[in-house]
């Protein structure tokens, strides 16, 4: 066990749960301290990660079930920093619904923990023990504003889905294990071979539990009833820091344990990808909430991260990993966005209520107008960086069908950013929204349009972190 | 390394604006924010005389090469000019200050904002000219969209959303094919650096698609029929300034692409598609013409004739000879003045009286004679009269037409024919006859600021029509080496 200081960030983070739940449970009225030190918590998790497994390039730890490389730790950092902002920017909103509870920063962490599990898992179980872990945590949440209506229709509906793809993931997972012997990917990798008919059956549920979890077409349904009904700070953290763990998982799984059988899964993950950027695009387009708006815009930002992983090159792995990077910075300034349209104690999220905001709040308008058109990808924004890398590695393995129809799709996802754009510089303004939000969400929104909008400067720098993500040897 | 004066040229407008962004726009300085604006304008506009003036003309080499690491083994950030760029550079510095001074009170509200998407957009256009690296062409390209899409959508008239979005989606369609294109050129040379690509030249099977894709996103911007339906509509709801921007500017970059690009990297295949270019520039030119015929509104019809006159590039610069390339580019340079000024011409009417409809005019020659007279330059320099700018390119087209291909001379000679009428008829029913609307009497001549404005175009567009000899010299020695290699790897098959 001379290793274990490589999973000390797990260990301190689950401890720390622990111990926030027994505080939470004796002093009273403790929910600001709690959230405080939570977020103190998770810096620390990040910092930990940070420097005990950075310079890990690949070691396996209890009987090889858990592992931990350049891409786990890579992604935990950025699943923890994401949790944090999320945290952090999301107490003003909660304080208004009177849901500023102690459990709320716990089933973050707990949460993160199951992703923290998933991203290093190894071995099947390892992986199903943190993605329920993460699940649970997940249903609680979408629930967490009980009193209405429409959060709890999410979580339940949140839950039933759920728990379904879950099944399917394990029936996948069993089928696996019963072809191949053993739950450990290593394992596995060696001693699947693609003649055996049943086994594809594995492969396929196993996918489409995973598709499930990171809502991409055809498995899409439960987002954007999900992500509407759920308050707005939990939409936030739904469309970020779990499709960070579940894309993680997803290159875990096709290139470990499935890395022989890539005829098979290859086909799949375009389709996968093709369906989810074509349906993003055009199902947004009827949409009049902010939220389900973006959660379609989600699933179709999803299908770009799958196109850079069905190329099956270290290339595009490392440009789906960017993709996601960038995609999880977009996200946080519009939400941010989001989350300032607030007037007299009320929260807007109808795109209506985005009429003739540049009148009255110019900068936030600028803002939303370059992370728009960053999600778009229009150049010379972050956002266009994140397709180019995908398509930069789509098109080195010929797959030129699913490059024209990504970049086709980005056209039709353009209209639905630009009529966002069109309500806010074109319409009558209407009220004003309030001004004095927390310096927190201020930072975030400055933060991430800043890094949007001079991205181009450095490209390289990114490139250059994820570029020592080397799955396939 | 010397002074990188093309990246000046480039971020000059973009500091700027950026100065603009801190200074909260009101009524009262409003006139503070122009000179700003005006300020940057002239100087990166004296920045670029001077440019021209260490411009070495005897070679085709390009020059003041800037090359930077961009991104580790992949993109340079490689800018330089040759004499096919420079001239649209020029035209680029020399209409975006007359552009903001011609802001009179057309544009009350945000005007601060206005002259920062003006001044993006000009870094924007410039860069298009001046990148030699296919990635930081495409990222100038594209990106010039946004400030375009918001002039015509906030500061536009009636139709607006319509008009924005559709030259949003159109441009953005056409575009990312050549997305494609360019990152499959990385992957079959290894480079996306142009001068690279001059020398390597790109694999036979692959030059037609690619040709293909480029064509695509050119198409759409030039805009060659029938995906030309963009410009009217965006012409016509964008304020004077966006309208001047766009035919004067925006609508050469897909010429300078054409020239840059399809000829220089694909011969091939611009050898196989000439006759597709040759019959959509004729369809251009005669069909458009009839149409401007039709138009009663007066900015549309100046659009529509924009396509008409666009046609006319295309098909020079695919007759592949050297009168027929230099016409395009003296074709390009005099519709930019030409059609800005018609186009502030309308403008000026438009501020007077708030209608853009042919019919509300007429016999107003009488009462804004200055008006008339150089509103009489413009549509003469517009159909092409001797001693015009528009003369020289048009002849010149049409000369290395005739050579290449009796026919499809002969039919676009019609549409000068087309051209003269519709430009007269325009001139007729606006300035002559009768004054029949009473209102009209009211009107005031041109002020000042606009007269300096209609002669700083009209002096060149005479100038350059007696004597065009600055033009060619720039831009001879370029074309000829084009032509050169062009015909070299038409016979060595690359």
């Amino acid at each position: 066990m001379e290793n274990l200081h490589l999973v000390f960030p797990e260990i301190f983070l689950s401890l720390s749960i622990m111990f926030l739940l027994i505080l939470g449970v004796f002093k009273k009225n403790s929910s600001k301290l709690i959230q405080n030190i939570s977020l103190i918590i998770l810096l620390i998790t990040a910092v930990i990660t940070f420097n005990e497994t950075i310079s890990v390039s690949e070691e396996k730890l209890f009987n090889e079930s858990v592992i931990i490389d350049y891409l786990s730790s890579f992604m935990k950092i950025i699943t923890l920093l994401a949790a944090f902002l999320v945290l952090v920017i999301s107490s003003t909103y909660l304080k208004t619904f009177k849901i500023f509870k102690i459990e709320y920063p716990i089933l973050i962490l707990s949460s993160v923990l199951g992703m923290m599990i998933m991203i290093s898992s190894n071995d099947l179980i390892v992986f199903y023990m943190g993605l329920e872990l993460q699940s649970l945590a997940l249903y609680v949440l979408a629930t967490f504003n009980r009193d209405d209506i429409k959060s709890s229709e999410a979580g339940l509906k949140y839950f039933v889905l759920s728990a379904l793809s879950s099944g399917l993931l394990l029936y996948g997972c069993s089928l696996t294990y019963g072809f191949t012997g053993s739950t450990n990917f290593d394992v596995i990798a060696t001693q699947l071979n693609s003649n055996e008919y049943a086994l594809t059956f594995g492969i396929v549920f196993i996918l489409v539990g995973l598709a499930f979890k990171i809502s991409a077409v055809p498995f899409h349904m439960w987002a954007p009833d999900v992500y509407e009904g759920s308050p707005t700070s939990v939409t936030l953290f739904f469309t970020m820091v779990p499709k960070i763990a579940a894309l993680s998982v997803f290159i875990r799984f096709l290139y470990v344990p499935f890395s022989n059988l890539i005829e098979q899964w290859q086909m799949i993950l375009i389709f996968l990808s093709i369906a989810s950027m074509l349906f993003g695009a055009v199902a947004a387009i009827g949409q009049t909430n902010l939220k389900r708006l973006v959660a379609y815009s989600s699933i179709g930002h999803v299908g770009y991260a799958l196109a850079g992983l069905a190329t099956g090159t270290n290339d595009g792995i490392q440009s789906s990993v960017i993709y996601i990077t960038i995609y999880v910075l977009m996200n946080l300034g519009l939400f941010s966005c989001l989350l300032m349209m607030k007037r007299n104690n009320e929260y807007y999220e109808n795109i209506d209520d985005l009429s003739g905001l540049s009148k009255n709040h110019p900068m936030l308008s600028l803002s939303l107008l370059i992370i728009l058109f960053s999600l778009a990808g229009i150049p010379p924004l972050a956002g266009f960086f994140a397709k180019f890398y995908v398509f930069k590695t789509v098109i080195e393995q010929s797959m030129y069908f699913l490059a024209v129809v990504g970049l086709l799709s980005t056209v039709i996802a353009a209209f639905y950013y630009l009529r966002l754009i069109k309500i806010m510089y074109f319409d009558e303004e209407k009220e004003k929204y309030d001004t004095n939000h927390s310096i927190w969400l201020k930072f975030s929104l400055t933060a991430s349009t800043l890094l949007i909008l001079i991205y181009f400067i450095f490209p390289s720098q990114l490139i250059e972190v994820v570029s020592k993500i080397n799955i396939i040897q | 390394m010397n002074f990188p004066i093309i990246s000046s040229l480039i971020l000059l407008p973009t500091i700027g604006a950026f100065f603009l962004f801190f200074t909260r726009s009101s009524e009262k300085n409003n006139n503070t924010v122009k000179y700003v604006a005006l300020f940057t304008s002239f100087v990166n506009f004296f920045l670029s005389i001077y440019l021209w003036v260490l411009f070495d003309q005897t070679t085709s080499e390009f020059q003041f090469i800037e090359d930077r690491v961009w991104i580790e083994n992949f993109i340079n950030y490689k800018v330089g000019i040759d004499g096919i760029s420079i001239l649209f550079i020029l035209l680029t510095t020399f209409i975006t200050p007359l552009c903001i001074l011609s802001i009179n009170n057309s544009i009350k509200n945000r005007l601060s904002e206005f002259l920062i998407a003006v001044l993006i957009m000009e870094s924007f256009m410039i860069g298009v000219f001046c990148s030699l690296d296919l990635v930081v062409f495409y990222l100038f390209f594209e990106a010039g969209l946004i400030p375009m899409f918001l002039i015509i959508g906030i500061w536009g008239g009636a139709r607006r959303v319509y008009s924005a979005f559709k030259f949003f989606l159109y441009t953005l369609l056409g575009s990312v094919l050549m997305l494609v294109a360019i990152i499959s050129i990385y992957w079959i040379t290894g480079t996306t650096d142009v001068v690279e690509l001059y020398k390597i030249g790109i694999d036979v099977k692959y030059q037609n698609l690619l040709w293909l894709a480029f064509f695509s996103s050119f198409a759409v911007k030039t805009p060659m029929w029938p995906v030309h339906t963009w410009l009217p509509d965006a012409h016509v709801e964008a304020p004077t300034a966006g309208s001047v921007l766009l035919a004067a500017i925006l609508l050469k970059m897909a010429g300078y692409g054409f020239i840059r690009f399809s000829l220089g990297l694909f011969p091939v295949a611009s050898e196989v598609f000439t006759p597709l270019i040759y019959a959509l520039s004729v369809i251009a030119i005669i069909f458009t013409s009839f149409i401007a015929l039709m138009q009663e509104d007066m900015k549309k019809l100046i659009a529509y004739s924009s396509v008409a006159h666009m046609g006319f590039v295309t098909l020079g610069i695919f007759t592949l000879q050297q009168q027929g390339i230099e016409g395009s580019i003296i074709q390009m340079i005099s519709h930019g003045l030409v059609a800005a000024a018609l186009f502030l011409c309308v403008g000026v009417v438009y501020d007077r009286m708030h209608s853009r409809l042919i019919n509300t005019y007429g016999g107003i020659v009488s009462i804004i004679p200055k008006y008339s007279v150089l509103f009489m330059l413009f549509t003469l320099a517009a159909l092409g009269l001797p001693g015009t700018s528009g003369f020289v390119g048009e002849f010149l087209i049409l000369m290395a037409a005739f050579k290449d291909n009796f026919l499809v001379a002969v039919i676009a000679s019609l549409g000068v024919i087309i051209g003269a009428a519709y430009m007269l008829w325009l001139y007729k029913r606006v300035v002559f006859g009768k004054l029949l609307n009473n209102n009209l009497k009211q009107m005031i001549d041109l002020n000042k600021s606009e007269l300096f404005i209609l002669s700083c175009l009209g002096i060149p567009t005479l100038f350059f029509g007696f004597y065009p000899d600055p033009l060619i010299n720039t831009i001879e020695v370029s074309i000829s080496d084009l032509i050169e290699m062009y015909n070299y790897k038409l016979v060595s098959k690359f």
